[in-house]
């Protein structure tokens, strides 16, 4: 059966500061496409806050690039930066989304995608022989888990919602 | 195979168009969207050499977002659209998508014989178990106990098995994904197409607006217990066993694809009307 | 004592708003207080969460078309709202509300000259539990209007009580919240109080009343293959043949339902589908069957705007070519088109009767605005016509299914008829049914065909016919209201105006349309078609007056009453 390896295998500082950058690469997109999805379905409280997640990432990826001197994260990435069981781990799933879904929703989908990051920087640096790259996998492990502390605070400004939140009393339209 | 390679600077950035989909928020077909370009990407083919080919429905209006040639014709015709333009242009890459409504109810005749055929196309079906774009009727891969307007209490129709008909009709290569594994289904994708011959992948796509309780796919899915077969008998037999929810390839076949010789022949003209003279 | 006649209103807003919520509410709680009235919608491309608009006339007379311009707009929020362009006009007169954080007004209303009140009606909904801002301006738009707060109130309890007491409380706290603040706003008189009357009424729309038509005509079988605008009249037509002892076969495309009902129909059993302009080009092989082999049966064809998958939300009157014309060979067999939502009940109930008359079949042209807009109505009367097909009984001798008779109607044997048996063939046959090429059983059989439709007495019902004016607007279908109201304004103008709007399109009515068309010097001819479908259709088959002009345009913006006033007067 076909199965892609299911997390990239990190042998080097430069395999780690790829999948670090892909991680974020991975999470601006989805934002972006989670924030495109809810304009286009007319939730501009929606795309406004998943844009401004999308801006958070970027500028973790930026930095990523930039700490990375020395190294083609983004050629790198490519090679070896695959993820075959599921998605890359701070993309927010696309499935959680909701036309109607609110700031609180998306924060928790945010608050999911952090934790997967964290698990993999973990992982990683629980398995690293190096010590090289057992350090800056734990410098990571930092950085995401102020991100998840980060998240947090942004939930407590939202109120959980009503469970009436995804009702919607006009019917679905057919289209064709 | 392990990891898809990837070859030369293409992205799958490289293969969306700039019309944001229609589809609903949660829709499985967002993911499905990826793996398409996903999959693009890996096998490095220029967007020009690509045609999605599709019908009606919500799944067929994948064409037109992505940045490759697409045709979205009519209701459940897409195989006979697709095969007329992969006979005769036979380097380029045609890929069929389709949903199970298009594909299986409209389209079923058709379905049989694409597999029969056997032309190198590769053919994606988005089943998510439902009429999504009219609102809501039962497809051919509805459950019998799913109450909808036009099916009072169910259809109490037993579902079409399509890995089943495909296996049966001919098809050279037989997968079933889940929309969920965008990854996953990238793979299977490139394999897909690069396997020659018609090449049947159905991904289950859940449907978020008329089928809410499809979000319990995720925890449905699983492996298949075993790899693919090249034998059809063996894969005869999984297929009856078949829960609905093995992902994985289950047939590689080895059929010769069908493919007259076009533009060849020296075209002399004036030789045909050789016949006529007196 | 002051008032309207009747008024537009339109309620505009977007993912999960529940603008068109709010509209039915309205024309639902207005027709409760006696009021008649239409509403239609219009939406964006999104399955869920697209930009909606609820359009709605209520008047104290019958209510057949939409106004071009609305006297009330309400924005519960503007996304994307410049996409419905003309769709939601206003004029200098109107009253628009607007929330002010809904989005910037469409230029084009911002444009009108209307005055624009800000309402902060998300922010009010707010303020009360559970409040939603699609109340608030049904709140608003009651009041305007001349509504009753407490007529709402018991719709309310009627429509919500499934959701709990809650959504009622909440509901109506948002509604009296609309109410209030609509108090001070200046928009003149409200709609005159309704005409009391004994009259029963209903609330219903184009597809459901043609669904019902088609039940008392008496069809038992349908075939069912689901497409927009027409789904509606199948979903009606599952549960609801079932009571009435029928069966609905859900068919895997149209090219199975339509064989679906002729087959249904040979074993004795009235039969119809709906579908639309794409499921009519698949089924236009097994009509000409069902012609060929004189079996009864009717498809109901809800036109939507083409060509090819066109415009599936929206109304086109372009599918009569196809409808009269679409068989290959010659197949005449019968055509019809509904007038107005109550008459799809009568127009699908007399082509059932007619169809299996005439053992033929019988394409019924609707189209999305009637199939769709809701209105409520005078309950359409019982009409007597209730489909009776010819039966072989006794049956002596070879029996000859084709038999060549005065008014071309031979008896039908259906299976299970002793000395019955026949081969139904779309081969050409002779009396007997049998395959035949020769020269006369083949002119026989046509001209059967023909003769059976040429020589029926359709009576009245054929057209309608309004007026004495030499000066006739000729149009069909859902135009019909549009031209009569024109008609309406053109007359208290001074300028004088008939109507001719046949419901009978094939078989053509030479003696009837001479008799409807004498004395008249000028003809405006007024269609939804990009092609003029329609006055080819006439200039074919009809000596025409003198003068004719024409007014046609494809959709999906629907012809209305001012512009066909305007082509009235402007060519007097």
């Amino acid at each position: 059966m076909t199965v892609v390896a299911g997390t990239p295998k990190v042998a080097s500082l430069a395999d780690l500061f790829a999948a670090a950058y892909q991680i974020e690469a991975d999470a601006v997109e989805r934002y972006d496409l989670l924030a495109d999805q809810m304009t286009t379905h007319n939730n501009p409280e929606l795309a406004a806050v998943f844009r401004d997640l999308s801006r958070a990432e970027a500028i973790h990826r930026d930095e990523i690039r930039r700490l990375a001197e020395g190294v083609d994260v983004v050629a790198h990435a490519q090679r070896m930066a695959k993820w075959g069981k599921g998605e890359s781990p701070e993309a927010a799933s696309l499935e959680e989304a909701h036309y109607l879904m609110t700031p609180w929703h998306a924060l928790q989908l945010a608050l999911a995608a952090e934790h997967r990051a964290l698990a993999f920087f973990r992982s990683v640096a629980a398995s690293a022989k190096d010590p090289a790259i057992k350090k800056l996998a734990d410098e990571f492990v930092e950085e995401e888990a102020e991100h998840v502390n980060l998240v947090h605070r942004l939930i407590r400004k939202y109120p959980k919602p009503a469970d009436s939140w995804r009702s919607d009393p006009d019917p679905p339209v057919a289209q064709e | 195979m392990s990891i898809v390679e990837m070859r030369g600077a293409c992205k799958p950035g490289d293969y969306k168009s700039d019309i944001k989909p229609i589809w609903c928020p949660g829709c499985g077909d967002y993911h499905v969207l990826m793996s398409f370009t996903r999959a693009f990407a890996a096998l490095a083919l220029p967007p020009e050499n690509i045609v999605v080919v599709s019908g009606i429905g919500c799944s067929s209006r994948i064409p037109a977002y992505t940045s490759c040639y697409g045709f979205h014709g009519v209701h459940g015709r897409s195989l006979a659209l697709a095969a007329g333009l992969k006979v005769t242009r036979p380097e380029l890459t045609v890929v069929v998508a389709s949903g199970d409504g298009d594909g299986y109810s409209i389209g079923g005749n058709h379905f049989l014989h694409a597999c029969r055929r056997n032309i190198d196309l590769t053919y994606v079906v988005m089943d998510n178990h439902i009429y999504g774009m009219t609102k809501g009727q039962p497809s051919p891969t509805t459950e019998p106990e799913f109450d909808t307007a036009l099916s009072p209490g169910g259809t109490g129709l037993r579902p079409f098995h399509p890995l089943v008909i495909a296996l049966a009709s001919g098809a050279n290569f037989i997968a079933r994904c889940f929309s969920g594994e965008p990854n996953q289904t990238a793979a299977v994708l490139v394999e897909a197409i690069r396997h020659p011959g018609f090449s049947f992948v159905e991904i289950l796509s859940p449907c978020v607006t008329f089928r809410p309780d499809e979000s319990e796919w995720k925890n449905l899915v699983h492996p298949a217990p075993v790899g693919a077969t090249n034998d059809p008998a063996k894969a005869a037999r999984r297929i009856m066993t078949d829960d609905g929810f093995n992902i994985g390839i289950l047939y590689r076949g080895d059929r010769k694809p069908y493919q007259p010789p076009v533009g060849q022949g020296c075209g002399d003209l004036p030789e045909l009307e050789r016949d006529f003279e007196l | 004592m002051e008032g309207r006649e009747s008024v537009s209103i339109a309620i505009v807003g977007s993912g999960g708003a529940g603008a068109l919520t709010a509209g039915n509410f309205l024309l639902e709680a207005a027709s409760l207080a006696g009021w008649q009235g239409l509403l239609s919608r219009t939406v964006g491309p999104q399955i869920r969460g697209g930009e909606a608009a609820a359009l709605i006339r209520l008047s104290t007379r019958p209510v057949e078309c939409l106004t071009d311009q609305n006297d009330i707009l309400v924005g519960i929020d503007w996304l994307n709202a410049q996409r419905f362009g003309g769709e939601i006009e206003v004029g200098p007169r109107s009253l628009v509300i607007s929330d002010p954080r809904g989005g910037e007004l469409p230029a084009a209303v911002a444009a009108a000259g209307a005055r624009v009140i800000e309402l902060p009606m998300k922010e009010m909904a707010k303020a009360i539990p559970d409040g939603r801002p699609n109340m608030i301006a049904l709140g608003v738009a009651a009041r305007l209007i001349g509504l009753s707060a407490d007529v709402l109130s018991a719709l309310l309890e009627k429509r919500l009580a499934d959701k709990g007491q809650a959504a009622i409380k909440a509901s109506r706290a948002a509604i009296d919240a609309g109410f209030e603040a609509a108090a001070g706003y200046d928009f003149g008189p409200c709609l005159l109080p309704p005409e009391p009357t004994a009259a029963r009424r209903w609330l219903v729309s184009g597809n459901e009343a043609a669904a019902l038509g088609a039940i008392r005509g008496g069809v038992r079988f349908a075939a069912a293959y689901p497409i927009t605008p027409a789904t509606e009249i199948l979903e009606w037509l599952a549960p609801n043949l079932t009571r009435t002892g029928g069966v609905l076969l859900q068919a895997e495309d149209e090219l199975a339902a339509i064989n679906m009902i002729i087959g249904a129909s040979f074993g004795g059993t009235p039969a119809l589908t709906a579908t639309s302009g794409p499921g009519l080009s698949l089924m236009i092989e097994a009509l000409g069957l069902a012609t060929a082999a004189e079996i009864p049966l009717v498809v109901i064809d809800v036109m939507r705007g083409g060509p090819s998958t066109g415009i599936p939300t929206k109304s086109e009157q372009a599918d009569l070519n196809i409808a009269v014309y679409g068989c290959h060979g010659d197949a005449p067999h019968l055509v019809l088109a509904p007038q107005s939502i109550g008459d799809c009940l009568f127009t699908t109930q007399w082509a059932t009767y007619l169809a299996e008359a005439l053992q033929s079949p019988a394409i019924v042209l609707s189209d999305q605005f009637i199939g769709q807009a809701r209105a409520a109505i005078e309950r359409p009367a019982d009409v007597a016509f209730i489909g009776q097909r010819l039966r072989a009984t006794d049956i002596v001798g070879a029996y000859k299914r084709y038999a060549l008779a005065a008014n071309g109607i031979s008896p039908m044997a259906i299976p299970g008829t002793r000395g019955g048996q026949y081969t139904a063939d779309g081969l050409t046959h002779n009396e007997r049914g049998i395959p035949t090429s020769g020269e006369g059983d083949h002119n026989a059989q046509l001209d059967k065909r023909r003769d059976k439709l040429a020589r029926f007495k359709f009576g009245d019902h054929w057209a309608a016919t309004e007026g004495t004016s030499e000066f006739v607007v000729i149009t069909w279908g859902s135009l019909t209201g549009t031209a009569r109201e024109a008609i309406g304004r053109a007359g208290r103008d001074g300028v004088a105006a008939s109507l001719l709007a046949p419901r009978l399109l094939s078989p053509v009515q030479p003696e009837e349309f001479a008799a409807a068309i004498e004395g008249k010097t000028r003809a405006l001819i007024v269609e939804q078609s990009h092609g003029a479908q329609f006055y080819r259709y006439l200039r074919a088959h009809y000596d025409l007056p003198r003068e004719v002009h024409v007014l046609n345009r494809a959709g999906p913006l629907p012809i209305c009453a001012s512009e066909v006033h305007r082509a009235i007067t402007e060519w007097s």
